[in-house]
């Protein structure tokens, strides 16, 4: 201390100081965008997590969440213990248990449930990343009633993909972000590729000779950055598509000889109402499809090498017999229609027509005026060799703006066709697949029904692909064999399962009751669930002997969640930090358009409670319950080492050599996709960095459903079964057999009461209808629409239990035009009753002028039951902020016959989040201030440590000096774009990777 | 001695933050924090983290804006982080009555000495921007160290010294570099994208440049005119009589 | 700005104490009071309270007292170094002269100008004081000439009518100097105050939202989303918002208990003599110790922070 009280005091800042003890590298799971970080650890405690600068998914960034992974760690509302459910379900009464009993309890209730049914188990892992194990386990218990999450989340483009193009959005792809000149984002506020996005855009927009469009009701986030905003009215985006088509058409701006290669526009289709093979493709009797060829005149092999040379587009002939029109034929009737001119249009999507003119003649103009070419030869499917890689540089992505939608598959479908109409499916500067990515359309995986045997594995997965009604699991009378109705004719292509659906049905026993409920990381008792109050009701519903209506719920969470309090045993996951993970190929993997890839969790820290990682705890109960695949012959465990064991030792079928992870594989690891499983694997991922990427050849990078090279690789890589081309399905013959199906033929045909809703949502090419829940209000009663968008810092319910996450968001607001407010006599801040059909809740507004006048809007999940994640009762989150989802009912008006059909997607059994609609009017004075429903607060978890008045987090982390100094690194923002554009700057090739110039 | 540097040197660290990208993730704010916890200022105290009314301290705060000009009917939404400015002729550091607010000679970099501040609050007065942060825990002042014991660090991989905002950005909105050199790779992208001081009028000549988010494409740049039409005829019947024969792939 | 009690307490009680100071010095100097011992006792015990504990209380508002001796070292940039130095070496002559007052009996001649001397060194103080306020550009209700003349004419003001009161009180010396010297004072403040109002309404605001972010190129600004979701540090010292209509009233409750007031009671004193100037003076004492609270309340809590352009402000 410097006695001098007149003295300066000089700082001599420390600035070198140690940063950590040790650095190790993982994957984040601060949401399930998979980046890859480097964790420094220091006095066995967390120092600092940065983005990893060699991984392929966010190339060293880190987003908020990912940066806020510290307070996850040290959350008080972390579970530590196994518990025991004492006091009624949702009392939060628990007794702690240890481990043992935990399991023995496990092992018997699921025991007895595979002794007596397995169909009566319902396994529903939610947020699940380990779908390939998880599903795998649900097949060797016999478990049909398995799914994740995708049902509530968006089945529908994944749905809508698979079926068209044999990829989808979502994150299995991506626009040519280096090349693309017009860019067009549907219904995107953050997305599962949240990181690539956003590096994505950056780029995009410093080069800056792209046109970034967004099309979404609300112009926030990736909305506001772009150079033109579409203000859609929700769940109209199908018909904006439309009217685009309608303009390309009228001006024959399409790529005719792309369809004609690679799509099924010219294939012949049946053309004879009323008999039972009208609409579908007519086929020679090796069962090819075929084309009219105008030059031969007459129809070949849709296959063959030649088909593409002067196939007929239109026209209606007689083949063999049947009267027959090119496919093509259907679409451009039906979108030439003048029903879809954009000024028909214009009124319902709210946007002027002389706009949708004007951005389809914009998209017409960089798709044939502005090609980018590579100069990078390459050999088709046919073997016919190209010269050069031709673009056109238009690309789409799209995701829950659309999907969460009850019309969601079709505009998916619709924004598809686009694309292929355009030529500019994974071509330079269109939007690109990533592997394992294109699959057949659809892949051959069929969902596997009930098993014939108590005991027995299923027949394969219970998750798949329906090509017909005959791969439906329903029974003779067609009634649902699934808990969630999935793959019934309610939701015939519901690929995901329908988790949202599952509590309803297994409370009121339609179809049936089940034994046991078995979730994993989904907080079903809230954020994840329509209808909250009815829920939470399902949960404890009990019958006449007052046992609970769904006997017994066994959860894995790793927090204090809304749900946990509604189970009845309770396994406590470790967090993310503390256990072995694998984001394999076989699931989610990490692949770019560039090349293949997985990656790793490594447990970094030691888990702090007496928790255990649910994939260790699934293999353990494997080996109780004596799982095939699980046990060996003399009983011993076939993965003693747990989860990494079975990530290392598993194969997807003995000796095929393709395992839980692809790279390093074979005795030595020189192999990769394929290849023995090497017990040094992990230790090879780990020394990677935790991941493993593999890039593809420069010939195999564009065009892969029909790049010789490529599909070769991808067989040999065990990403597709055959290597025969994948073509677009713009007209989908799977879709017209369910609508011949209801239409009365074949064997497998609808219940009555289905038949009209199955003729009318399976039609084989795009339509729109208005969204369920809008046409069934009364829409003066209920004029606006509500929806829901993610913030980038938060991730679901998750997020709030995060000290710093929580303090840039405590509460939401409701977002409203300020001129609709004005018409509603709303002010700012005002607090109002939102109410939909179904109930009504209170929260305030914020007015923008950022939003279609018609909709209003609001952060997802902010909203907290009182006593949830261990924060204090008076917590903003339980006070302030609200769920929609209280006023979003799980089913929909009933029908004729007192029918009612989940509020989704019909095709697809995609929750139907964003159909709501709601009124909105100021509450009474006294009602100000506070949200309502208000549930009855939560008790904190048992033994849960009062929360701390202060956190001082890393006081204790501060490094001692080493007196060294270096140079301060500059560091330009998209170096490398910047570069291109701003004279005299240094081209780094971005910041964002290592070894760069410095 | 006191006041600011009376000899400084011709290096003026800074950040330059790119509005145009910035898509407002929070991602600069939130990594920042993480790395600051533990680092110069440690710790950047949270109150009542979970409670009622959580608050701590933070050295980069992100907000969102609406420009709306009602006369021409237009509005974009604009994400803006705010962060230290580290002024040339920073106020917070003249006020100071004990030294513990200071620029560094060398770069320019605005720091406070928090084990000799006492608390005054006074230069957060002074800070036209908000930069200044109390940590009502400790009693003293904290704020941005433009990541001064990250960008120098030896203990670290040379891709990392730079800010944490920085190297964090997903975007690329924020660069970081030697604004005082007109021929360093900041400098000229600020000279090219029209980089802008926020309120000159305080007379606080910051560091740190922001750059404008661009105009927006809604014009007819991208495509010359509307499409023509090959034919008006009702639901597009005669474009369909036309294409019967005719060999489109070719 | 967040109006603190501490500091309130500071620039009231340290201003009043400092003014006293000033008459102290004035009267005795210049012969117009005798160097009585139990009123200096008084007399300067009262303005060394008012001064000391003023600057304990402004301590207060520091986070970490203990090191408030640091305080001293900036002088040669820091107005609130300066302040803390000019408080230091005022106490050299005021306390000189508070000694030969009281231990000596006197308070005229060298001893007179010594006094003199720290009257001038507390006014110094004061206008140190000031200018913590008046040189913070970023608050422009207080970066202007009329903050001064306010601490100054105020710091005299209330001097002048303690020292009226203890004259009343005691007896003693020339009370006729001390009633015209705070009607002036009274007035004078009074209209420096009412002018310093003025100004404030009809200053044209320094920067604006759009200025702040630099984002009038396209329009007026509003904040639609803020980084934090409850208040932080910055909007619970700088946010402090007061209503117009609210404010108004207390204005004009400043105006009349702190100048108007007074103004007629020691007026009314030259009007109705000396057997009422004991109640008067302390009535005009207190209603002005009143007034002066409101007066500095409103300072800080009518004065804008520019950083509040990034919440939602418009202009400051
Ligand atoms: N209104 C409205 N509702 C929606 C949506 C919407 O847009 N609007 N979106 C829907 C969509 S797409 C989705 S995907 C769902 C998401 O909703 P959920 O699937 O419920 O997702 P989360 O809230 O993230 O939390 C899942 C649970 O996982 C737990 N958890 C976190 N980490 C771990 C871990 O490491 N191990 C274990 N075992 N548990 C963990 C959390 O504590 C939490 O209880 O919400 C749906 N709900
Ligand atoms: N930070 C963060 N990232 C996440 C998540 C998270 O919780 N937080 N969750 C992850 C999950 S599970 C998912 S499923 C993804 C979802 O990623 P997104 O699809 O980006 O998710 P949403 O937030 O539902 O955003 C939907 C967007 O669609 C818009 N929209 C709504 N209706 C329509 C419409 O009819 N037409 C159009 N064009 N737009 C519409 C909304 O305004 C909103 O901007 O995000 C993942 N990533
Ligand atoms: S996007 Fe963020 S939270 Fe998600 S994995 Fe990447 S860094 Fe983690
Ligand atoms: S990290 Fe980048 S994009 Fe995100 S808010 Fe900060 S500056 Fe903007
Ligand atoms: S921004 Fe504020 S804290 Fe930073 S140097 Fe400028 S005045 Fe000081
Ligand atoms: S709070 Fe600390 S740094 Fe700020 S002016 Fe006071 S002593 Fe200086
Ligand atoms: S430079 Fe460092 S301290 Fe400053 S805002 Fe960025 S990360 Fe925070
Ligand atoms: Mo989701």
């Amino acid at each position: 201390m410097n006695a001098n009280p007149f003295a300066t005091v000089k700082e001599d800042v420390d600035l070198s100081p140690e940063v950590a003890d040790e650095v190790k590298n993982t994957t984040c799971y601060m949401c399930a965008c998979r980046c890859g970080i480097r964790v420094h650890l220091k006095n066995g405690k967390v120092r600092y997590i940065e983005g990893n600068p060699d991984h392929p998914v966010n190339q060293g960034v880190l987003c908020g969440k990912g940066s806020a992974g510290i307070m996850q760690q040290y959350s008080p509302a972390k579970l530590k213990k196994p518990l025991l459910r004492v006091g009624e379900r949702g009392s939060g009464e628990f007794k702690e248990i240890e481990w043992d009993e935990a399991l023995e309890l496990a092992t018997k209730w699921l025991g007895d449930v595979r002794a007596r049914d397995p169909g009566k188990l319902a396994f529903f892992t939610g947020r699940d990343q380990s779908q390939s194990f998880t599903g795998w386990w649900a097949t060797q218990y016999g478990a049909h009633n398995f799914a994740a999450h995708g049902g509530f989340c968006s089945v529908n483009m994944a749905a809508g993909g698979l079926y068209t193009l044999g990829g989808a959005f979502w994150e299995f792809g991506e626009p040519d972000w280096d090349l693309t000149k017009y860019f067009m984002l549907f219904g995107v506020a953050e997305d599962h590729d949240s990181n690539p996005i956003k590096i994505g855009l950056g780029k995009m927009k410093t080069r800056g000779e792209a046109k970034f469009v967004a099309v979404n009701p609300s112009r926030n986030g990736y909305n506001a950055i772009a150079d033109e905003w579409v203000g859609v009215r929700p769940g109209t985006d199908g018909l904006f598509v439309f009217a685009i088509i309608h303009e390309l058409l009228r001006a024959e701006k399409i790529d005719f000889a792309s369809l004609a290669r690679y799509s099924n526009a010219p294939w012949l289709v049946i053309d004879e109402p009323g008999k039972p093979d009208h609409g579908l493709f007519l086929r020679d009797a090796k069962g090819n499809p075929l084309v009219w060829d105008l030059t031969r005149k007459k129809a070949i092999n849709a296959m063959g090498p030649d088909a593409d040379a002067a196939p007929a587009f239109a026209g209606a002939r007689t083949v063999k017999k049947r009267n027959v029109v090119p496919s093509f034929q259907h679409l451009a009737t039906r979108y030439l229609s003048d029903e879809f001119s954009p000024d028909a249009v214009a009124d319902t999507i709210g946007v002027p027509a002389d706009t949708i003119r004007r951005i389809a003649a914009e998209i017409a103009h960089v798709a044939f005026e502005e090609e980018v070419v590579i100069e990078q030869p390459w050999t088709d499917a046919w073997g016919r060799k190209h010269d050069k890689m031709i673009g056109r540089p238009v690309s789409f992505h799209a995701m829950r703006g659309i999907s969460a939608h009850s019309n969601g598959f079709h505009t998916c479908r619709a924004l598809h066709i686009l694309q292929a109409l355009l030529g500019s499916v994974d071509v330079p500067g269109g939007w690109r697949y990533k592997a394992p990515f294109p699959k057949p359309i659809p892949p051959g995986v069929r969902p596997a029904g009930p098993v014939a045997n108590p005991g027995e594995p299923l027949a394969g997965p219970p998750l798949g692909f329906i090509k017909s009604p005959n791969d439906l699991l329903v029974d003779e009378a067609g009634a649902p064999l699934r808990i969630d109705k999935a793959y019934s004719w309610e939701h015939p292509l519901s690929l995901h399962g329908m988790m949202h659906m599952v509590l309803h049905n297994a409370a009121n026993a339609d179809p049936y009751k089940v034994d046991v409920l078995f979730m994993y990381m989904a907080n079903m008792a809230w954020n994840s669930s329509m209808n909250v109050p009815g829920t939470l009701d399902y949960f404890t519903a009990k019958d006449d002997d007052g046992d609970y209506k769904i006997p017994k719920i066994i959860y894995s969470d790793a927090f204090w969640s809304e749900t946990v309090p509604y189970c009845d045993l309770i396994l406590p996951d470790t967090t993310y930090l503390e256990r072995w993970d694998c984001i394999s190929m076989l699931d989610r993997p990490i692949s770019s358009a560039h090349g293949a890839g997985d990656s790793i969790r490594q447990p970094i820290l030691k888990p702090e409670g007496d928790v255990r990682p649910f994939q260790d705890v699934l293999i353990d109960l494997g080996h109780r319950l004596g799982l095939p695949g699980m046990i060996r012959e003399d009983g011993s465990a076939t993965y003693p080492g747990g989860y990494v064991d079975y990530m290392a030792n598993h194969e997807r079928g003995a000796g095929s050599g393709i395992g839980p992870l692809a790279g390093w594989r074979g005795k030595d690891g020189t192999e990769h996709g394929r290849g023995a499983p090497n017990p040094d694997q992990i230790g090879r991922y780990i020394e990677n960095g935790c991941f493993w990427t593999q890039n593809l050849a420069d010939e195999q990078l564009y065009f892969k459903p029909f790049n010789r090279s490529y599909l070769d690789h991808a067989k040999a890589m065990g990403w597709i079964g055959h290597a025969d081309p994948i073509v677009f399905q713009l007209y989908n013959e799977d879709l017209q057999k369910f609508r011949l199906a209801a239409q009365g033929h074949g064997d497998k045909q609808p219940p009555e009461e289905h038949r009209e809703r199955i003729e009318t949502y399976f039609d084989p090419l795009p339509i729109w209808y208005m969204p369920f829940e809008e046409a069934e209000v009364d829409r003066e009663q209920y004029p606006l629409h509500a929806l829901s968008q993610r913030p980038m810092h938060m991730y679901h319910s998750w997020g709030s239990q995060n000290a710093w996450l929580r303090q840039i968001t405590s509460a939401n607001k409701l977002h409203m035009h300020v001129d609709t407010a004005a018409s509603f006599g709303i002010d700012d801040d005002d607090w109002v009753w939102i109410e939909s059909r179904h109930g009504r809740v209170k929260g305030q507004v914020k007015l923008i002028t950022g939003v279609n006048p018609q909709t209003v809007w609001t952060w997802n999940a902010i909203g907290k039951r009182k006593g949830a994640w261990n924060l204090s009762e008076d917590a903003p989150e339980a006070n302030k902020g609200f769920l929609l989802n209280h006023i979003i009912s799980e089913v929909l008006a009933p029908g004729k016959n007192g029918q009612r059909y989940s509020n989704s997607d019909p095709v697809t059994g995609q929750a139907a989040w964003f159909d709501l609609r709601v009124n909105v009017t100021k509450c009474a004075a006294h009602e100000a201030g506070f949200t309502e429903p208000m549930f009855e607060a939560l008790p904190r978890e048992p033994h849960a440590a009062p929360n701390p008045p202060v956190s001082r987090y890393g006081a204790d982390l501060k490094g001692t000096p080493t007196g060294k100094k270096a140079d301060a690194k500059a560091w330009v923002g998209n170096r490398h774009e910047n570069a291109t554009n701003i004279a005299g700057l240094a081209d780094g090739k971005g910041n964002h990777t290592k070894g760069d110039a410095s | 001695m006191t006041s600011l540097p009376q000899n400084p040197s011709k290096v003026k660290l800074g950040l330059v933050i790119d509005l145009d990208i910035c898509v407002g993730c929070h991602a600069c704010a939130v990594n920042c924090k993480e790395w600051n916890t533990s680092g110069k200022m440690a710790p950047l105290t949270d109150m009542d983290p979970y409670g009622a009314k959580p608050d701590g301290v933070w050295f980069n705060r992100v907000h969102t804006y609406e420009a709306v000009d009602e006369a021409a009917g237009t509005s974009r939404t604009v994400h803006f982080p705010r962060s230290c400015l580290h002024c040339d002729d920073a106020p917070c550091v003249t006020v100071c009555p004990t030294g513990a607010s200071y620029k560094r000679e060398e770069d320019g970099i605005v720091l406070i000495n928090t084990d000799i501040c006492i608390g005054c609050k006074l230069c957060s007065w002074a800070c036209p921007y908000g930069a200044r942060e109390y940590d009502e825990d400790e009693g003293v002042m904290k704020k941005c160290t433009l990541c001064v014991d990250k960008i120098y660090n030896e203990n670290l991989p040379p891709e990392s010294r730079v800010p944490a905002c920085v190297s964090t950005c997903p975007t690329g909105a924020r660069s970081f570099g030697d604004l005082g050199d007109p021929n360093s790779d900041v400098s000229k992208l600020v000279a090219a994208r029209d980089g802008y001081a926020l309120m000159p009028e305080q007379g606080t000549r910051p560091v740190n440049r922001y750059l404008p988010p661009r105009p927006k494409k809604v014009g007819d740049e991208m495509a010359p005119r509307l499409l023509d039409h090959h034919d008006d005829s009702a639901d597009g019947a005669g474009l369909l009589a036309r294409w019967v024969d005719k060999v489109l792939s070719a | 700005m967040h109006p603190a009690k501490s500091v309130i307490y500071f620039t009231t009680a340290s201003g009043a104490g400092y003014g006293l100071m000033v008459w102290l010095a004035v009267m005795g100097a210049f012969g117009f009071i005798p160097a009585d011992r139990t009123f200096g006792i008084v007399g300067f015990g009262l303005a060394f309270f008012l001064i000391i504990s003023g600057l304990l209380s402004s301590t207060g508002h520091l986070g970490r007292p203990e090191r408030a001796w640091r305080a001293l070292s900036q002088w040669r940039s820091s107005w609130l170094s300066r302040e803390g130095v000019a408080a230091i070496l005022t106490f050299g002559p005021t306390g000189i002269y508070a000694l030969s007052w009281v231990v000596q009996g006197q308070n005229g001649g060298p001893v007179g100008m010594i006094g003199l001397a720290g009257g001038g060194m507390s006014l110094i103080t004061v206008y140190f004081t000031s200018m913590i306020y008046a040189s913070l550009k970023a608050i422009p209700a207080w970066s202007n000439r009329w903050t001064s003349l306010g601490y100054l004419s105020m710091a005299l003001m209330s001097g002048a009518l303690i020292m009226l009161a203890l004259q009343a009180g005691f007896g003693l010396g020339h009370m006729a100097v001390m009633i015209k010297a705070s009607v002036a004072l009274l007035a004078l403040a009074g209209v420096l105050k009412l002018a310093y109002w003025r100004a404030l309404q009809s200053d044209p605001a320094r920067s604006t939202a759009e200025s702040a972010t630099g984002l009038g190129q396209f329009g007026n600004v509003h904040m639609i989303e803020s980084p934090h979701g409850e208040d932080n540090y910055l909007l619970k010292e700088m946010g402090y918002k007061i209503a117009r209509k609210h404010a108004n009233k207390l204005r004009r409750i400043a105006l009349v208990t702190g100048f108007i007031l007074p103004m007629a009671m020691v007026a009314a004193i030259m009007v109705l003599g000396l057997p009422y100037v004991v109640v008067l003076s302390f009535l005009a004492l207190i209603s002005a110790g009143v007034g002066l609270v409101v007066e500095r309340w409103l300072f800080f809590a009518e004065a804008k922070h520019v950083v509040t352009l990034y919440y939602g402000n418009r202009n400051v």
